[in-house]
C-alpha cells in the first residue's frame, strides 16, 4: 500500500495509531495526538511512549504486543501493538484496557468503604425507630420530636450519600471518554454562584469575558458547586467565598475557589480527594458532608483532562484550583 | 527552527531527546516499584529495582557520549545548543532520581513490623505527589511546555510541606514507641528520598523551562535584566 493510502486509512480509525520510521514518528492519527500530545509528530518515538515496556517493544526487530501503564492518566492500562510493515516502517496501535482492570478494583474499594458509611446512619435510624415503637418512649411528645429529628437527619444523610455515590459512579462510567461540548466556564461559574445568592453572596472575578473548554456542562457545574459548598461549609461563619477565573495565554484555564476560613493542616491536603477521607470527621458529618464531594470534583476534572489541586494556609484560608485545557477552536 | 537543518543532525537531536525520555520512563517505574515493594514488603521487586538502576547509568553514559559527539562534530547553535545542554544536565538529574528510588528499594528488607505501623500509610501518598512531578516534568520535556514546567516547580512546595509533616509524625511516633525507632528511622530516610526526588523533578523543570524559552527560570520575572542566554 502506498504511504499516502496508509495514512489516509489510519486517519479514519478511532484507535490511537502511529507510524514510526527509524525511531521517528512520521504520522499520528487524531486519537493518538489527543492521547499522547500534539507535539509527537517528528519527535523520537520515545518522546511519545517512554514506558520501559513500550521502549523494549519498539526496539524489538519483529514487533509484538506489550501491556503498558500510565499513558493518559496515572494508573491507566494500555495494550500496545507494534507491527513491522514493508520497508521497515512500524505501525503502533494502542488499546485502552483501563476499564476492564479498574472495574474490579473500584468494586472492592466501594464495598469496603461504602458499606461502613451506609450502615452507620441506618443503624441509628433502626435504633431510634425501635425505641419509638416502645409505648413509653413514643408517648412522650418531647422525646418523640427529638428522636424523629434524628431519624430525619440520618435519613437525609443516607439520601445524600446515595446521591453522591450515584454521581460518582456515573462519572466513573464515562471517565475514559473525554467530553467535548463547548462550555463557557465564566458564564457557568456565574450561574453556580447565583444558586447560592440567597444565602451567601459568592463573588466571581474573571480576566476575560468568556473562557470556553471542551466539557460536560452539568458535571463541571457540579464540580464548581461542590467547591463553593465546601468553602461556605468549612469557611469562617459569615466569611467570603470567591471564584476567580484566569484564561492564560498558555492554553490553560485556571479556576480557583477560595475561602478565608481556618485552613487545612498540610498532612490532610494530599488525601482530601480520597473517598470518605475527612480532615475532621465529626465536623464534616454534623454539616451533612458525605466525604465524597472532593472525590467527585477530582473525577470530573480528570475526566476533562485537567488537574485539581488544593492549597491551604492554616489560619488564612483554603484555595481549590481546577486547571483545564482551553478549547483551541 | 533548526539552525543546522541536516537530516542527520536532526535525527541525532531526536535520538538524544528519545534517550532522555527513555531514562525518564525507567525512573518513573523505579519509583512506583520501589514504593510498591515497600508497602507490600516484596523483597524480590525491591531487588529488581536495585538491579534496574544499572540500565539508567548506561543510558546516562550514552546521553553523555552522544551529546559530546553532537557538540564536537556539529557545533550546534541557538535552540539546538540549548537542547543538547539541557539533555546533558537532565540526564544527570534523572540518574539521581533513579538512585533515590534504588535507595528506597534497598531499605525494604530493613523495615519490619509494617502492618501495625501507621506512618507507613503516609509514604505512598507523598510518593504519589513526587511521582506526579516526575511524570509531568517528562511530559513538559516532550512537549517543550514551559507552562507545565512552571506548574511542576510550584508543586515542589507541597512535597516539602508533606515531608515536614511526616518528619514530625515519625519523630512523635519514635518518642511514644521506642521499639519502632529503627523502622521509623528507615521511613524517615524514605521520606527524605522522596523529598529529594521532588527537588530533582524541580531541577529538571527549570532545565525544561530553559530549553523551551532560552531564559533561566530564576530570572523569568526580570526581563530587563539578562537577555536570552543563547
Amino acid at each position: 500500500m502506498a504511504e499516502a493510502d496508509q495514512t489516509r486509512l489510519l486517519a479514519l480509525i478511532d484507535m490511537p495509531a502511529l507510524l514510526v520510521e527509524a525511531e521517528k514518528v512520521t504520522f499520528a492519527n487524531r486519537a493518538a495526538l489527543a492521547l499522547l500530545g500534539a507535539h509527537i509528530v517528528g519527535e523520537n518515538v520515545r518522546i511519545a511512549l517512554r514506558a520501559p515496556d513500550a521502549v523494549a517493544l519498539l526496539m524489538r526487530p519483529d514487533g509484538g504486543h506489550a501491556r503498558i501503564t500510565g499513558v493518559s492518566v496515572p494508573g491507566s492500562i494500555w495494550e500496545m501493538a507494534c507491527h513491522v510493515l514493508d520497508g521497515g516502517t512500524r505501525l503502533i496501535t494502542l488499546q485502552d484496557m483501563s476499564i476492564q482492570v479498574s472495574v474490579a478494583r473500584a468494586h472492592a474499594d466501594f464495598v469496603a468503604n461504602a458499606s461502613h458509611e451506609l450502615r452507620t446512619p441506618l443503624a441509628a435510624i433502626i435504633g431510634y425507630v425501635e425505641t419509638l415503637s416502645d409505648d413509653k418512649a413514643g408517648e412522650d411528645r418531647q422525646t418523640r420530636e427529638r428522636f424523629l429529628g434524628i431519624i430525619r437527619r440520618e435519613a437525609r444523610r443516607v439520601q445524600s450519600l446515595v446521591e453522591d455515590l450515584m454521581s460518582l459512579s456515573r462519572i466513573e462510567a464515562v471517565k475514559h471518554e473525554a467530553p467535548t461540548d463547548p462550555v463557557d466556564i465564566v458564564a457557568l461559574a456565574r450561574e453556580v454562584a447565583g444558586e447560592f445568592a440567597e444565602s451567601s453572596p459568592v463573588e466571581v472575578a474573571s480576566d476575560s469575558g468568556q473562557a470556553v473548554v471542551g466539557g460536560d456542562r452539568s458535571q463541571l457545574a457540579q464540580a464548581i458547586r461542590n467547591l463553593v459548598d465546601n468553602g461556605l461549609k468549612y469557611g469562617r461563619p459569615g466569611g467570603k467565598v470567591a471564584i476567580s477565573i484566569e484564561a492564560s495565554a498558555t492554553g490553560w484555564l485556571l479556576l480557583q475557589v477560595s475561602d478565608d476560613g481556618e485552613g487545612i493542616a498540610p498532612e490532610h491536603l494530599p488525601r482530601l480527594t480520597e473517598r470518605f477521607y475527612r480532615a475532621d470527621a465529626s465536623r464534616s458529618r454534623s454539616l451533612g458532608g458525605t466525604g465524597l464531594g472532593l472525590a467527585i470534583v477530582k473525577h470530573i476534572v480528570e475526566r476533562h483532562r485537567g488537574r485539581f489541586d488544593i492549597s491551604s494556609r492554616v489560619g488564612q484560608g483554603t484555595t481549590a484550583s481546577i486547571t483545564l485545557p482551553l478549547s483551541s477552536g | 527552527m533548526a539552525t543546522s537543518p541536516t537530516p542527520h543532525f536532526q535525527a541525532e537531536i531526536g535520538q538524544l531527546r528519545g534517550l532522555i525520555a527513555e531514562m525518564g520512563g525507567l525512573a518513573e517505574v523505579a519509583i512506583t516499584d520501589a514504593i510498591d515493594a515497600l508497602v507490600r514488603h516484596d523483597e524480590d521487586l525491591a531487588q529488581t529495582v536495585v538491579a534496574g538502576d544499572a540500565k539508567l547509568d548506561a543510558l546516562e553514559a550514552e546521553v553523555d557520549r552522544l551529546a559530546v559527539r553532537i557538540i564536537a562534530l556539529r557545533a550546534p547553535m541557538a535552540d539546538d545548543l540549548r537542547d543538547v545542554i539541557a539533555a546533558l544536565k537532565i540526564s544527570g538529574v534523572i540518574e539521581r532520581i533513579g538512585d533515590y528510588a534504588k535507595n528506597i528499594a534497598k531499605r525494604v528488607g530493613q523495615i519490619d513490623d509494617r502492618r501495625k505501623f501507621e506512618p507507613l500509610t503516609l509514604i505512598p501518598v507523598m510518593a504519589g505527589i513526587a511521582q506526579s512531578m516526575v511524570r509531568d516534568v517528562l511530559n513538559a520535556y516532550g512537549a517543550r511546555d514551559a507552562a507545565l514546567a512552571v506548574e511542576v516547580i510550584n508543586r515542589d512546595e507541597k512535597v516539602d510541606n508533606f515531608y515536614d509533616s511526616i518528619f514530625r509524625n515519625l519523630v512523635a511516633h519514635m518518642m511514644e514507641n521506642p521499639s519502632t525507632i529503627s523502622t521509623a528511622a528507615q521511613l524517615l530516610f524514605v521520606a527524605r528520598n522522596l523529598e529529594r526526588i521532588g527537588d530533582h523533578a524541580t531541577n529538571v523543570a527549570e532545565m525544561v523551562y530553559f530549553a523551551a524559552t532560552g531564559l533561566y527560570y530564576s530570572e523569568r520575572d526580570n526581563p530587563g535584566g539578562l537577555e536570552k542566554v543563547i
